[in-house]
């Protein structure tokens, strides 16, 4: 129980900006006014219609604040809650509130990084934290890669198996003419790359790129009046289980099993009735988590189920079709990434990479260290 | 109201300093709480009671981070036997070679200079 309502709200408009490595001094409020601006062209709005200014960003601590003088928009509803690379899933659900209670009639929801030009240490410093810091984690790597030696003690989940979840992301980016990686990859050639934070190595981890991009959402009853087909939210839900790795309750099981629940029940749908998927898919181990906690497959069966193909292209189950944090993009926080390219398959717009008769996109976001997940069901007109 | 005499980790500090690992207890919850707080999580009453532990654990999670530049080194996550969880590493062994379940004794890598002691492990052969 959220007490938001099925389907009143839409997103109608979704871009990305300029990502990958981006125009040298370009700033993060660039990159968010460049998706904005590129989001309000695909809908027909104009900067004057919004009202909502939705946004996180690691590189602007006032991110709300500081995109309100770069649109010049003192009288916008704002909200810049952080929870990591989740933010964006649950910024849908707040705009979707905030649509519902009138505090705003045009939402957006913003994200820019300029991560990979500045350097990850300046773009994203690190807290001091006395109970983790002296033992040098590299983080947030170390913290999945912990996750990762849980899920193969418990389980008897293979090195093979998480790089058959870096193999099918590199599958769909070569699909994706935007997509960072453009060369195949093998499950050979992941296990033997440079090594980083056992059993990783730099192919189980998500790309260092910039980035940034803006959906547009509006309430349903507005919705039907753009060119391009809304799509509705029919879901959201949330869960935060800790914050630093070694407060993670049971590091085999996330929040994404609460997030999940509460936004299937919302929807009024189960893990059937999902067509396409997009999980935010930072570390191999991800994926397969989330496949297990939101009920994809039974716990622990994970990387068996990922074998063979099955989330590539080839596959029967179509998830993270841009190429994912792994091969298209990820810049810092990739949430929002995420719900542009659910938007694009519900609208049909994705090309090569197109799922045919996609009406439901489950987008699960993650942030933090397995920290805050927050889950989105997405549907076509014909499923409201 | 007169100030806190001391922080959670000011305390916890003092204790490392004399070669103590301490963590809380909540009375009201019947569990170990760490790291540690000024109020207790499980029932939000400023009753947590500061303990010591034996300092024997078990490994929960393990990996090996490996740096650009120097040694590779390990990082654990350690279920300590009077019931809390923290991070740490297991010195006296190849990084590799630590394995979840292996059964860990604790003893403080001293401070330098400006840094604190810290919590590390050595394998023990003493049974849970």
């Amino acid at each position: 129980m959220n007490g938001l309502t099925r389907g009143s709200a839409a997103i109608v408009g979704a871009a990305e900006s300029d990502i990958g490595a981006v125009a040298a001094n370009m700033s993060p409020l660039d990159l968010m006014a460049q998706g904005i601006h590129r989001a309000l062209v695909d809908c027909g709005l104009e900067l004057r219609d919004v009202d909502g200014i939705f946004c996180a960003a690691t590189q602007a601590r006032t991110s709300a604040m500081s995109l309100c003088e770069y649109l010049r928009l003192p009288a916008a509803y704002t909200d810049s809650t952080i929870v990591g690379g989740s933010s964006f899933e649950v910024h849908v659900a707040h705009a979707q509130a905030a649509l519902a209670a009138g505090l705003c009639s045009v939402a957006v929801i913003a994200y820019g990084s300029t991560q990979r030009t500045v350097g990850r240490r300046q773009a994203s410093a690190r807290e001091y934290n006395p109970y983790e810091t002296p033992f040098r984690p590299f983080l947030p790597a170390t913290a999945y890669a912990l996750a990762a030696s849980r899920h193969m003690h418990e389980f008897g989940t293979t090195r093979e198996q998480l790089a058959e979840v870096a193999v099918a992301a590199r599958e769909w980016a070569l699909l994706n003419p935007v997509a960072w990686e453009k060369k195949p990859l093998t499950i050979a050639e992941v296990l033997s790359a440079r090594p980083i934070s056992y059993p990783f190595t730099v192919r189980d981890c998500c790309l260092i790129t910039d980035g940034g991009g803006a959906i547009v959402m509006v309430s349903a009853d507005r919705a039907r009046s753009f060119a391009k087909p809304p799509v509705y939210v029919l879901g959201c839900g949330q869960a935060i289980t800790h914050a630093s790795i070694s407060s993670m309750p049971d590091l085999t099981v996330t929040g994404a099993r609460e997030s999940g629940a509460a936004a299937y029940r919302m929807a009024q749908m189960r893990e059937s009735d999902i067509d396409v998927l997009a999980l935010y898919d930072a570390f191999t181990i991800n994926t397969i988590l989330f496949l297990e906690d939101l009920g994809f497959c039974p716990k622990g069966e994970g990387g068996r189920f990922v074998s063979g193909g099955r989330i590539g292209p080839k596959g029967s189950l179509p998830v993270n079709t841009n190429g994912g944090g792994l091969s298209y993009c990820h810049p810092g926080m990739y949430g929002l990434f995420l719900l542009i390219e659910a938007v694009r398959q519900l609208r049909g717009e994705c090309g090569e990479r197109q799922v045919a008769r996609a009406e439901t996109a489950l987008v699960h976001g993650n942030g933090g260290v397995l920290s805050a997940q927050a889950t989105v069901i997405l549907g076509t007109q014909a499923t409201v | 109201m007169a100030n806190a005499p001391a922080s959670p980790l000011g305390v916890y500090l003092e204790h490392l300093g004399k070669g103590e690992l301490a963590y809380q207890f909540s009375p009201g919850a019947n569990a170990a709480v760490f790291y540690p707080r000024v109020i207790c999580p499980f029932t939000g009453r400023d009753d947590l009671q500061w303990r010591v532990s034996k300092g024997l654990g078990t490994v929960y999670a393990t990996t090996v981070v490996t740096p650009v530049k120097g040694d590779p080194y390990n990082v654990v996550l350690i279920d300590v036997d009077e019931g809390f969880r923290m991070m740490s590493r297991v010195e006296d062994i190849a990084p590799l070679d630590v394995r979840i379940g292996m059964r860990v004794k604790f003893r403080v890598h001293a401070a330098e200079g400006d840094e604190p002691p810290y919590p590390v492990f050595t394998p023990s052969d003493a049974a849970p």
